[in-house]
């Protein structure tokens, strides 16, 4: 880094990286050994998968207008950083094939800055569940609280439930700072620990529905992809958007996974990189968590909250994330029902207190942020 | 010879006055009915002409004209056969009136000279009363409704020449027995044949007191239904004005047997109900099942599956208390003060949170919740789940009972009342945002609970006054005049879903 951070992609990256995007309905041929074929060099590539367009797409390639290619990405606010520099993320080198452009929304400096710091990835399943989307959110705030770096995809589920506790974290920080800022408007925090490797595009949303999630990262954290702007999302560009989470993460923590989820191809990679795996065990009755609680069964680390990620990563001398302030005795009862699963009136039920009571004392905990409302009118605990 | 008779006629849900005019005089026999009747009317020459034979009068072979006037004016139906019927029994001199002016008649006559039970008996009566004249002949099984007016005689009469005789100066019959009321009906729902859903109760019994809007939420089968439809036998005794108000509404709908509605009205429409429908419309308009609630309760099962249309409908009516709609160069207004329950499954498969039996993708609960009308969803003050009772729940006696419940709910709608007079509101759910400001005085520990859920960003600025307005309710009836920490916290923990908390939960 003492070299002066220069001012983006060199040519031949550049190149590479719009030769994929051009590819991309080939490459959606090879999806199952995406890693090896992203490792070939251009000419390869062009040979085995252009087939009829080979030789357009070669002459498309030499012709490249370069500069405007930059250009483009200059226009939707993208900055990039190749493999040929020198700043590039060191974590992504030890890829069979680290992709020669990082196209970052958000600031190349923040994002270099955030992948610097100790990082870890947070993914899981579309599909999660309340319990699954607590524990998302609650860790990624515990560990963003402590400096570490939420990597995820930005996906529907546990992946935005990672990015959405990081934001929260900042914000917590943000409020920690200005006590007096006026209540109710959330004060916008500058800097968040959290970054979001997409399928498609850095500058385009994906999935659409996160526009605001977004929005967010943008404005706070960093947003990146190895895809110039304008490359559709392919079911290849998947696995290879995971490799680029494991990599950067020195852990990665699956959180909830069904049987075929991509989140293990995440930590398949991870592991295979050397990163630490880890997983947050469920009900072995939840297919959500088949996948977690088989990693488990493999040798991945347990994680429970916060705690166990910075053990696994820091050994003993592990920062202690903040404590949350203790219950009252009348509402520990609650509390315990709560968290063993049953549902709002049954736990009610158990601890004794009546409908009047019940309800004042679910809006306290709710208040004191170890509840939440799912959808249903449910309670589902928040994890320390 | 010209014989002159007022009735009425039915204009949304309003009365208007018609004057029959009947006009014999020699020509060749016929028979002409002039101004503006429909399809109903042009008929009843040939029922009245059956009906005064059939009566032993004679039908005058004349050239008879009856006009109905005022000419602008469209009328429908049939229930202007009685008083065509009599005016030309008196223009032929075969009934000798002597007071013809005074008298109002309202019904439809069978070809044998029945007078038939025709809807709308009491808001002819409440016409008749307001135009000045002394009294209404009506069928009989319309007596006891058209007396609820109170200044106006009432003479039921089972035919054409009882009506006749009537209107020669016979005295009129004495009112029927109040045969068939209360009429025959199963058990009213009671609360205390509810086992468990103590926290629904009490979100009943707070929309009751409050007035409040309420949304139920559960998977299907676990008694959101059953517990709308008791809600009003909580709600406070309806007044003698507004019981005639649903009555007059109801008997005009042909709702309800006779004499006054007692109970709040109680409509569940099914969801494949149309705007108009829901808040009345076509040609000629009629009221909606929103106006038939009124003073009661519009329970809308299903809420996802209404069309949108029919739920945005619904803005106006529950901001205003009224509806209004244009037909041509006329509105008409229909009254439009209910509690709105509505239920709904809080995902597409109907088990979200309840344990792990739901199936449904993020982007399936999304879809549910953009189903539901944002704007309705925003006037709905009180949320709460309903969830299976536990065994022991059921095995466990009732919470309260309907009567224990109404009483408290009496009690606090009284503070409401007492607080509010003057500012034309009647509940707290109608407060504005002035109002909340002025009562809705918070001890201590309460600003603390609310100042902390704002900041947290629990509450919007509209949520935060919505959960006042519930608090006020809450400590109402509790009986407290100062808004305590705990009505805060209740308040809270039904309060409706914001945005922010839907971007959450997903």
């Amino acid at each position: 880094m003492s070299r002066p951070v220069s001012s983006g992609a060199c040519d031949a990256c550049v190149a590479r990286s719009r030769l994929l995007s051009e590819l991309s309905g080939h490459l959606e041929h090879s999806r199952s050994r995406i890693e090896e074929v992203l490792a070939l060099g251009n000419d390869e590539l062009l040979a085995g998968l252009a087939g009829e367009r080979r030789d357009e797409l070669a002459a498309g390639l030499a012709g490249l207008d370069v500069e405007a290619e930059r250009e483009r990405a200059r226009a939707v606010g993208l900055e990039t950083i190749c493999r040929c520099d020198p700043a590039y993320p060191p974590s992504l080198r030890g890829l069979a094939a680290p992709p020669a452009v990082l196209h970052v929304a958000g600031g190349r400096a923040r994002l270099l800055e955030l992948v610097a710091r100790d990082a870890v990835a947070i993914v899981g399943s579309r599909r999660a569940t309340p319990y699954g989307i607590e524990v998302a959110r609650s860790l990624a705030r515990g560990l963003a609280s402590c400096g570490v770096t939420v990597i995820s995809g930005m996906a529907l589920g546990i992946d935005a439930a990672a990015h959405a506790g990081a934001l929260a974290a900042a914000v917590d920080e943000q409020a920690a700072a200005t006590p007096a800022a006026t209540p109710g408007a959330s004060p916008a925090a500058t800097s968040a620990a959290t970054v979001a490797v997409l399928p498609g595009a850095a500058s385009d949303p994906y999935p659409r529905s996160k526009r605001a999630l977004h929005r967010r990262l943008v404005a706070t954290g960093a947003v990146v992809s190895e895809l110039p702007p304008g490359s559709p999302v392919r079911r290849w560009t998947f696995p290879a958007r995971n490799r680029l989470i494991a990599a950067l993460a020195r852990m990665t923590v699956v959180v909830e996974a069904g049987e075929r989820s991509g989140s293990l191809v995440t930590a398949r990679i991870a592991g295979a990189l050397g990163r630490v795996v880890g997983a947050v065990p469920g009900r072995v009755t939840a297919p959500q968590s088949a996948s977690t609680n088989a990693l488990l069964a493999a040798g991945a680390h347990v994680v429970r909250g916060p705690q166990d990620v910075l053990e696994a990563l820091f050994g003993a001398d592990a920062p202690a994330p903040t404590a949350r302030p203790a219950v009252r005795r009348e509402l520990a009862a609650l509390l315990d029902a709560l968290g063993g699963g049953l549902p709002t009136a049954h736990a009610l039920a158990r601890s004794g207190l009546g409908a009047h009571d019940g309800l004042a004392a679910l809006a306290e905990l709710e208040l004191s942020g170890h509840v939440r409302r799912a959808p249903g009118g449910g309670y589902v605990v928040i994890p320390p | 010879m010209l014989a002159r008779i007022a009735t009425f006629t039915i204009d949304g849900v309003d009365p208007r006055a018609v004057w029959v005019e009947v006009d014999i005089h020699a020509g060749l026999p016929a028979f002409t009915i002039v101004g503006l009747g429909d399809t109903a009317v042009r008929e009843s020459r040939d029922r009245i002409r059956a009906a005064i034979q059939n009566s032993g009068f004679e039908f005058p072979a004349r050239r008879i004209t009856a006009n109905l006037a005022p000419a602008f004016l469209r009328k429908a139906g049939p229930g202007f056969d009685a008083a065509i019927a009599l005016g030309i029994l008196a223009a032929s001199g075969q009934v000798r009136a002597r007071a013809l002016g005074d008298y109002a008649v309202f019904g439809e006559l069978s070809l044998s000279g029945e007078l038939r039970d025709s809807p709308g008996a009491l808001a002819v009566a409440e016409g008749a009363r307001g135009a000045g004249l002394r009294a209404l002949i009506v069928p009989r099984e319309r007596a006891r409704e058209a007396s609820l007016v109170e200044g106006l005689q009432i003479a039921g009469v089972p035919d054409l020449r009882a009506a006749a005789a009537v209107l020669a100066g016979a005295p009129p019959p004495p009112l029927p027995e109040a045969s068939h009321e209360p009429r025959a009906r199963g058990p009213r729902p009671d609360l205390a044949d509810v086992r468990g859903h103590a926290r629904a109760i009490l979100a009943l019994e707070i929309a009751a007191a409050g007035g409040h809007n309420l949304l139920l939420e559960g998977p299907p089968g676990t008694g959101k239904t059953m517990l709308a439809r008791r809600l009003p036998s909580i709600l406070p005794a309806m007044t003698l004005e507004e019981a005639i108000a649903v009555t007059r509404i109801h008997s005009l709908a042909g709702l309800h047997g006779d004499g006054l509605v007692s109970e709040r009205p109680f409509r569940a429409p099914h969801h494949t109900i149309s705007p108009a429908g829901l808040v009345g419309g076509g040609s000629p308009p009629r009221p909606g099942e929103a106006t038939l609630a009124n003073h009661g309760v519009l329970f809308l099962d299903e809420l996802s599956e209404f069309q949108r249309s029919s739920l945005d409908s619904l803005r106006q009516p529950l901001e205003d208390g009224r509806v209004t709609i244009v037909r041509g160069q006329r509105a008409l207004v229909f009254p439009t003060r209910f509690v709105l329950v509505a239920a709904t499954n809080p995902c597409p498969c109907g088990y979200a949170g309840a344990g792990d039996r739901c199936e449904c993708a993020e982007s399936d609960l999304r879809r549910h919740r953009r189903r539901l009308s944002g704007p309705l969803l925003d006037r709905l003050d009180l949320l709460i789940d309903v969830q299976r009772p536990s065994e022991d729940e059921l095995r466990s006696p009732p919470c309260t009972t309907s009567a224990d419940a109404a009483a408290r709910v009496a009690d606090a709608r009284d503070r409401q009342l007492l607080r509010l007079a003057g500012t034309g509101r009647r509940c707290n759910a109608e407060m504005d945002g002035a109002l909340v400001r002025r009562h809705a005085a918070l001890d201590e520990g309460a600003a603390q609970v609310l100042a902390r859920a704002y900041a947290n960003g629990t509450l919007s600025a509209r949520g935060r006054h919505r959960v006042l307005r519930v608090a006020r309710t809450v400590a109402d009836l509790a009986g407290r005049e100062r808004v305590g920490r705990v009505d805060v916290l209740t308040a809270l923990s039904l309060r409706q879903r914001t945005g922010a908390d839907v971007e959450l939960a997903a």
